[in-house]
């Protein structure tokens, strides 16, 4: 069927949507297809949107095709591949005028379940897969690989990159290789002799990958772990944050099996719940191992008291959270940024903790490894402010490196010669007036070093007493150590635009990708903004002189009570008038195109005219 | 109690164990509890079987909840690493302790709230990973420290000291440890040391999950009549299945006995256990029979007594887990790190 409206012609820059059935196998072929494009040389920005269910329900894969590099979700879809009758109208809908929508058309639909301003591409995928199979399990499979074969032609992907994929994925398994080749070459083959190939939208090869790798967020953050030297892992299965846990055994069989016994330097346990991991972890770290936990919202929720101890008692811990959908179960496999104030201030009394927060899979290494040294030299816990957009979409970016001179950083312990040479030890005393104090692990000295850990108040000698005066002083160092981390966290990052101008825009986390291209899109109109990526709480200075810097700040974040803006005016001590929140929390990653348009709003409501008209 | 400072010095001729530690250099700071408070004694009997064990105190890390029992830790091995966590979740810090530094004696202390009732998961789950430890439940059916509310191993009918009866059946931690797969089961009683240290010594030689329920009188709030964890009560209906002889490796066995009232049980390290029978048909390494038996003798209201199941060739959590030799946390940073060139390797594989 023809578009009534002229096609959309775009050659490296579209985005493709496939609709699927849970349980069917399309994410496999729906990733294979994202990355033949890859391997032509043009990044992609994938996103799997998926339900909590393991077979039946609705799923969508969206790849963005984009030579540009953007990594954030566009929106809109330039080509739907619409193989699931339960979401065929809202797919539908979601089509660009002058877009594509590719479907099985074994069996005939009425023209009204179709729109005349798109065109529509009708291939009978279950007849072919009929007559060429007889398992109903190979038939729903290979249909999959048969219309990623099928897009090959229509979008002119080249056949040998996937070849070369599938090859790659069945490497040793001939008898599922040749296969899956053969359906791909089906599809191909029937789409250039029956459809009108290409479409008015294309790849061609071009070079604008270069080094960078894909990879997912846990994976990434879990191989920080090990090169953060941790050797204990405690974790209660949920998503989104399962895989880091997983991908963690993964990568310590790999990295941290004893080449001569073939024992494992590590020790994971799939703990009973959230309670028992987080006390496993602070198990471990009282006894000088490094240790981390990985869970969501709600397991943050069911380890406060615990949270509460090692802050208290000055444990290190390492928590990453992998944000969805809150509160309650929420939307657990949708991506939120909603657990900021519930870790900053975590458990009962008086508590503030340290939060970094990641914005792709490479800083999640990077923090992931960071965050060992950041527990130890602080002795906290570290909250990793993942979220699912980030732990479990596939990301393009940098290599990851790692500088073979950096030395983990062990903090303030105390060993045997210390203790045997006399230095004086109490276990809460702040000899270097900074906070920190210095510590022993158990069985260090057999007369001297040792101490009882409480989560009742104590002096400096770790000596039990409910002397007001001490519990005072107790607390106040516990500030002026979190002064001192302040020095240890991520800087924030700061980008001044082409032009001076009175506002500025806090973002951080997933939100990253979306801002970078923002901006562009605003500079396009002539408005100009000075940006701060927040990398860690506690606040670093440079975050209030920039707030200072400017008239208006806006603060986007994915939740819908403006959460870091509220951190930000409680611990800045800042007017919350000159903080406008832009908030999206739908579940969806949020998008450039979304940014532009609130800030775009809001921008017009203090008659900001841009420097240049809006092209047409 | 007592607002008495321990005094520092010490008789010089008081006898030292072969490191050259006297008992002294096993005890803690003084009690805060009850005078009477059955814990005590156990806490007496903690220290003396360290001492006979000739275990240097700084090897030994000791844990608890909250509660009572979980205070005493306080008050043996001073020279030990102490860690008083949150209320039920002593089993978690344990195991992770455990699994950071394994050369380490992990002595979990808890009481009934803190394991039957609050922590009857955690306390589950630490029996079935099979963590190498001691863990002792000073059991009173009582919570102390809120002034005398029934815990959940409090027995069904039994009256609180104000008169309310409870009305809740009782949770028996001994038949749980045995049916979640704890190696090493015992039951004793504060009041009869003679019986308990030599329980907690072969404990500590078990490699694997060792679990003791020692009923443990609250003189304050749980030990009138109509209680069925008063001292009278207690002593009333002990039942001993055995009497315990406990010798670490390579001793030298030299008492005699009559045949067929002695059992020798080695375990890994070599120790070995020879149990005197006071019961002929108990038999303490076959677990159904152990089950049964227990389940029987508290029908007929009997507080059964002694080593109730012994596994000597136990498994535990890093067997397990089949973790290297060293403790996890002494790897050195190369055995650690897999460096750069691993890393470019793992990203050309993301290609």
């Amino acid at each position: 069927m023809k578009s009534a409206i002229p096609p959309i012609q775009r050659v490296n820059d579209f985005v493709v949507k496939f609709a699927n059935v849970n349980g069917s196998g399309s994410a496999s072929a729906n990733l294979l297809f994202a990355k033949s494009v890859l391997r032509m040389g043009v990044p992609v920005a994938p996103r799997n949107i998926f339900p909590s269910n393991i077979q039946g329900l609705p799923t969508w894969f969206e790849v963005r095709v984009n030579e540009a590099g953007w990594r954030g979700r566009r929106g809109g879809v330039d080509l739907m591949v619409a193989m699931n009758p339960q979401t065929w109208d809202q797919d539908l809908k979601e089509i660009e005028p002058g877009g594509y929508l590719f479907y099985d058309s074994t069996k005939a639909l009425p023209a009204s379940k179709f729109r005349d301003d798109i065109t529509v591409i009708g291939m009978p995928l279950t007849e072919i897969c009929n007559r060429e199979y007889s398992d109903p399990r190979q038939r729903q499979l290979f249909k999959n690989i048969i219309y990623v074969g099928a897009l090959s032609a229509l979008l002119e992907i080249e056949p040998e990159a996937i070849a070369e994929l599938i090859g790659e994925l069945y490497k040793g398994k001939e008898a599922l290789l040749k296969p899956n080749v053969q359906a791909m070459s089906m599809g191909r083959t029937y789409a250039l002799n029956n459809l009108d190939c290409p479409l008015g939208i294309r790849v061609t090869r071009a070079n604008a990958v270069g080094e960078r790798i894909f990879i997912e967020g846990n994976s990434a953050a879990a191989l920080g772990c090990v090169y953060g030297g941790a050797t204990v892992a405690a974790w209660y299965p949920i998503t989104p944050s399962s895989s880091l846990a997983e991908a963690f055994a993964r990568h310590c069989k790999r990295f941290r099996t004893d080449p001569a016994t073939g024992k494992a330097r590590y020790a994971i346990v799939q703990a009973e719940d959230e309670l028992a991991s987080i006390g496993i972890v602070i198990g471990a770290g009282w006894n000088g191992a490094r240790a981390f936990t990985c869970t969501s919202g709600p397991g943050i929720s069911l380890m406060q008291e615990f949270i509460g101890l090692a802050y208290f008692a000055e444990i290190p811990a390492v928590l990453f959270d992998i944000q969805r959908g809150s509160p309650s179960t929420g939307m657990p496999t949708r991506t939120q940024q909603a657990d900021i104030v519930s870790c900053a201030y975590a458990s009962h009394g008086d508590t503030k903790h340290v939060l970094i927060f990641p914005e792709d899979p490479k800083e999640a290494f990077e923090f992931a490894a960071l965050s060992f040294d950041l527990a130890d030299r602080l002795q906290t816990p570290i909250f990793v402010m993942m979220d699912l957009d980030i732990g479990m979409q596939d990301w393009l970016c940098e290599p990851l490196v790692w500088d073979d001179a950096r030395r983990l950083d062990r903090g303030k312990v105390m060993g045997y010669d210390d203790l045997e040479q006399g230095r004086e030890f109490g276990r809460y005393l702040d000899v270097d007036g900074d906070g920190v104090t210095y510590r022993t692990y158990p069985g260090t000295h057999p007369k001297r070093g040792a101490f009882f850990t409480r989560g009742t108040t104590k002096d400096s000698y770790a000596r039990y007493t409910e002397d007001g005066p001490t519990y005072v002083d107790n607390m106040q160092r516990l500030l002026r150590k979190f002064e001192t981390a302040k020095t240890y966290v991520p800087k924030p990052v700061r980008r001044n635009a082409a032009q001076p101008t009175r506002f500025g825009a806090i973002y951080f986390g997933s939100t990253g990708p979306a801002m970078e291209e923002t901006l562009v899109g605003l500079a396009g109109q002539g408005i100009h903004l000075d940006t701060l990526r927040i990398r860690a709480f506690p606040f670093h200075d440079e975050i209030a002189d920039f707030i200072a810097d400017h008239e208006q700040v806006f603060v986007i974040e994915q939740n819908r009570d403006a959460q870091m803006r509220m951190l930000l005016s409680n611990e800045l001590a800042i007017d919350a008038a000159k903080l406008l929140p832009v908030l999206h929390y739908d579940g969806t990653p949020i998008t450039a195109r979304f940014i532009q348009r609130e800030i775009g709003e809001k921008l017009a409501m203090f008659n900001v005219t841009p420097l240049r008209k809006v092209a047409p | 109690m007592t607002y008495i400072a321990k005094p520092k010095l010490h008789h010089p001729e008081l006898p030292k164990n072969k490191l050259g530690f006297t008992h002294r250099d096993y005890e803690g700071t003084v009690s805060t509890l009850c005078a009477g408070c059955g814990h005590d004694s156990i806490s007496a009997a903690i220290i003396q079987a360290f001492f006979e064990l000739e275990i240097p105190p700084h090897r030994v890390a000791k844990l608890s909840g909250i509660g009572c029992s979980s205070k005493t830790p306080t008050y043996f091995l001073g020279n030990s690493h102490g860690f008083n966590s949150v209320h039920g979740r002593m089993p978690s810090v344990l195991t992770g302790a455990n699994l950071a530094n394994r050369d380490l004696i992990y002595l979990g202390v808890s009481g009934d709230g803190d394991s039957a009732s609050i922590g009857l998961g955690q306390f589950a789950h630490s029996m079935r990973r099979g963590v190498n430890m001691v863990y002792i439940v000073e059991n009173n059916g009582v919570y102390g420290l809120t002034k005398g509310q029934f815990s959940a191993t409090a027995d069904k009918g039994s009256k609180a000291k104000r008169g309310g009866v409870n009305n809740e059946e009782a949770i028996d931690l001994v038949m749980l440890a045995l049916q979640l797969g704890a190696s090493y089961v015992a039951r004793g009683f504060s009041g009869d040391k003679e019986q308990l240290v030599p329980l907690i010594r072969a404990a500590i030689a078990h490699q694997g999950a060792a679990f003791i329920d020692v009923l443990s009188p609250c003189v304050a709030f749980n030990n009138h009549p109509g209680s069925t964890k008063s001292y009278d009560f207690v002593r009333e209906h002990n039942e001993a299945v055995n009497r315990l002889d406990f010798m670490p490796a390579r001793t030298e066995i030299t008492t005699e006995y009559a045949p067929g009232t002695l059992r020798e049980v080695v375990q890994h390290d070599g120790s070995v256990l020879r149990l005197r029978k006071l019961h002929a048909e108990y038999d303490p390494s076959d677990k159904i029979v152990a089950m049964d038996y227990l389940q029987q003798r508290a029908a007929a209201g009997e507080i059964v007594t002694g080593l109730l199941y012994l596994q000597p060739d136990a498994d535990d959590l890093h067997r397990r887990l089949n973790t290297v030799d060293v403790p996890l946390s002494q790897l050195a940073e190369s055995e650690l790190v897999p460096g750069a060139r691993a890393l470019d390797k793992f990203n050309a594989s993301l290609r």
